[in-house]
């Protein structure tokens, strides 16, 4: 423990010494400098103008959108039914490529450290940094709007994130099961089979179960770039200021979000 | 040789299924090829379309090969830094907001008026999309990162509340009540008892959220909340595939070099 | 039957496990390994099945040299090595029937065992084991919901439906209290007996080896410093492997009984 002379020559005890001190007040003082110049620049970009009238746009607008337009559900029903087609099989498709992808990440399951795992690793880096409405936008761009770009847009994105907690699920098991059905005479493949996959089987579950919430959640929003599902709706209500039905929409994807996280909380507990 | 062996030999065996009710097992797998089928019935895929667009996807993957961080540099650059400055902006708000509220929603702690209160805000801002609360405030505040920055700092509030009010819930009791044995005020109680356990997640938590934002600022600019995104936004509009192939690689490499910094302190929190 | 010649390990770290073992070990003989911890005893076991690759030296199981084999041929002779673990090694989620049924994974194809498609033949020899460990009634069980002693019962079974002529059995009782300990050396024995196999054991306790073997070597940093009958293990021969204590009350007194 530091200590300290104090003048008379008394000890006194403190936690840190003078020079720790003082370092710790300039790293608050250079955090307070940095928050305030960034924003200090916000600041320089805002129209403050509307900002100060914010209050009054603010109660316009939920004027405008109390009561919900409860009669517009009728035209809901089918982009609910796409967003959850989209969130669904975009997981599924996603786990079909991420499980060979994480078996070539994982470090003791890899056949080549040196080429094929950079590869691998790369694959889960570029899908997992993009946000799935970026790989939505680009989708749109390339394969034309609707329900079969946001399906793939959602599994690309997922390819990364479940990959990545698969391969990190490879690396942690037990060594000593595979080692005893390497130790039977077991092929490559009969190990995996017997001594990786049951191991990871309750970690793939989870993995599935978990994107699959996130995935319901970033679904309902693709449609405002034009790859289908509920977002398609909620941009048109937009776009002609029609808010009533916009808050209808955000009370069903709420609905469904609330709803999915229900469902996946319910599968996670019986599979655990 | 005992009954029970002489009752089995000779007879096939097969594996327990997962499911032990075979109705229920069946029915699952039944209902899971319907829905599955159905599904993909739905999905109208206009294959000539995309056909066409493999040519488009194509020349996307060549722009790759060769980005253009020229032509469109000074846009590129700014937008780099517009979403910095709401990232780090959001996150020191969002960390300096979740802390009262994460006491407030840990049952442990708080009491229970408040306990609801805390949770009930936490639930909000996990509930909403980033997308969504950004598209709102731009339609309140306007255009720009102010719009950005409050979207950021919301979504911060709930994820860092959430997680670090489970981990005050979790914490050992025994440190917490031995302050509280030598007759600590409240105040006290938190800096002593609470906060040197909390205190390496509260870190690693941040950084995380500080990546998490990152991420997040690159899309809200699709919505017109300023940022890196707003730039690809307008690379896409301008079929400028080779500049919006630049902009998504420096995301990947800003993403990439924020995680492994976050990880590197979060191990040395430890 | 199996002979090492000059056996030797040095692992990547620099840490020399092994130094030239050569020892000859008959057909049924059950012989036990002893040592302080790290002389190298996991070590040896795992060359001769090659889990661990010896640095130089030979293992020759049946006039096959194993440190020569390729993985096709290496694999063919792992499933003459039935092995037995210390923690068991089972694979906790698969059920007791899967885990010893695994012991034939040498000798079945990918999709056969996959699909968990054993030979009849397979299945009733498993059934057979089960109830000579007397777990028969635990077949469709989980392996983790087994006691410490009933999996090292499973983890036997599975390393006899292998058809082994030698069991490499390594720590088999460190993990179990006392009476089970007993209990699984003896079945061991019995087995080894019944079918005429050798085993190599590795064993920390020196009295519990005394009771079940007919052989004991000791091994320190990597060398033999005894092989002899068990009665012939006195304090001085302890002294010289694990190094100096008082030995008298490890070693089983059969005099005075």
């Amino acid at each position: 423990m530091p200590q300290i002379l104090t003048g008379d020559g008394t000890k006194i005890w403190m936690l840190r010494d003078r020079k720790a001190q003082f370092l710790r007040w300039g790293g608050w003082l250079v955090g307070a400098l940095v928050f305030l110049s960034c924003w200090r620049v916000i600041s320089d970009a805002t129209e403050w103008f509307f900002v100060y009238d914010a209050g009054r746009i603010a109660a316009d607008i939920g004027g405008r959108a109390i009561p919900p337009r409860w009669s517009y559900m009728d035209k809901l029903w089918e982009p609910l039914w796409d967003t959850i087609n989209i969130a669904t099989l975009g997981t599924f498709f996603a786990l079909i490529t991420a499980v060979p992808v994480a078996f070539l990440a994982a470090r003791n399951t890899t056949p080549n450290a040196w080429l094929i795992r950079p590869v691998a690793l790369f694959i889960i880096v570029a899908t997992r940094s993009i946000n799935s409405l970026i790989w939505a936008l680009l989708l749109v761009a390339i394969i034309g709007p609707g329900v079969f770009a946001g399906m793939i847009a959602i599994a690309i994105r997922s390819i990364g994130f479940c990959a990545k907690l698969l391969y990190e699920a490879i690396e942690e098991i037990d060594t000593k099961q595979v080692e005893a059905i390497t130790a039977t005479g077991a092929s490559r493949w009969q190990v995996m089979a017997y001594g990786i996959v049951p191991q990871i089987m309750p970690a793939f579950a989870g993995i599935a179960v978990f994107r699959w919430d996130i995935n319901i959640r970033e679904s309902t929003i693709l449609g405002l770039v034009g790859a289908g599902g509920i977002g398609l709706q909620l941009k048109g209500s937009l776009d002609t200021l029609a808010w009533p039905q916009v808050t209808l929409i955000l009370i069903v994807i709420f609905a469904t979000v609330i709803l999915s996280e229900w469902v996946s909380a319910k599968v996670r507990g019986a599979i655990i | 040789m005992s009954a029970a062996l002489d009752a089995r030999l000779g007879r096939a065996w097969k594996k327990p299924p997962l499911i032990k009710r075979n109705w229920l097992r069946w029915s699952l797998i039944i209902g899971a090829l319907i829905y599955f089928i159905a599904a993909l019935a739905s999905m109208e895929v206009n294959w000539s379309r995309v056909y066409e667009g493999l040519d488009r996807g194509w020349q996307f993957i060549i722009a790759f090969t060769s980005p253009d961080f020229g032509s469109r540099a000074a846009d590129i650059r700014e937008g780099l830094i517009e979403s910095a400055i709401m990232t780090i902006a959001a996150t020191v708000v969002g960390i300096a907001i979740s802390i009262p509220i994460a006491l407030g929603a840990a049952r442990n702690i708080a009491p229970l008026p408040i306990y609801l209160i805390c949770r009930t805000i936490v639930a909000l801002s996990r509930a909403l999309n980033e997308i969504i609360v950004a598209i709102l405030l731009v339609a309140i505040f306007g255009f720009g990162p102010l719009a950005g920055f409050l979207t950021l700092s919301f979504a911060s509030i709930g994820f860092l509340a959430k997680l670090l009010a489970e981990d005050i819930e979790d914490l050992d009791r025994s440190q917490a009540e031995a302050v509280k044995a030598t007759g600590a005020s409240w105040l006290q109680w938190i800096n002593y008892g609470v906060q040197p356990q909390v205190m390496p997640r509260l870190v690693g938590l941040s950084m995380y959220r500080l990546d998490i934002n990152f991420r997040e600022s690159a899309v809200l600019g699709l919505v017109g909340a300023g940022g890196i995104g707003a730039t690809l936004n307008t690379a896409f509009d301008r079929y400028e595939f080779d500049t919006a192939a630049a902009i998504i690689l420096v995301i990947i490499v800003v993403v990439m070099v924020l995680e492994y910094l976050s990880g590197l302190i979060r191990k040395r929190m430890q | 039957m199996l002979r090492l010649e000059k056996l030797s390990k040095t692992y990547a770290t620099g840490d020399r496990a092994l130094s030239e073992v050569t020892l000859d070990i008959p057909d049924g003989e059950v012989v036990a390994l002893i040592g302080p911890s790290g002389a190298g005893k996991s070590t040896l076991i795992r060359c001769i099945n090659r889990l661990v690759e010896p640095t130089s030296g030979r293992a020759i199981l049946d006039e096959t040299d194993i440190t020569a084999l390729r993985s096709g041929g290496l694999r063919q002779m792992r499933r003459r090595m039935g092995m037995i673990f210390q923690e068991y090694a089972l694979v906790e989620r698969l059920t007791v029937m899967e885990n010893v049924l695994s012991g034939r994974l040498g000798y079945v194809g990918f999709w056969r065992s996959y699909f968990r498609k054993f030979p009849q033949s397979n299945v009733d020899e498993a059934y057979t084991l089960l109830d000579r460990v007397g777990l028969i009634e635990m077949a469709d069980k989980r392996a983790d919901e087994l006691s410490g002693g009933q999996r090292q019962r499973v983890g036997i079974a599975r390393a006899l439906i292998q058809n082994p002529a030698l069991l490499l059995v390594d720590e088999p009782t460190a993990s179990l209290d006392p009476k089970t300990s007993r209990q699984i050396m003896r079945l061991i024995r019995e087995l080894c007996d019944e079918r005429g196999l050798a085993a190599i054991i590795n064993i920390h306790d020196v009295k519990l080896a005394q009771m079940f073997v007919q052989r004991v070597i000791g091994l320190t940093k990597g060398v033999v410093q005894f092989d002899g009958p068990p009665d012939s293990l006195t304090e001085d021969v302890l002294t010289r492997i694990y190094g100096e204590e008082d030995w008298k009350e490890t070693i089983a007194k059969e005099k005075a009984a």
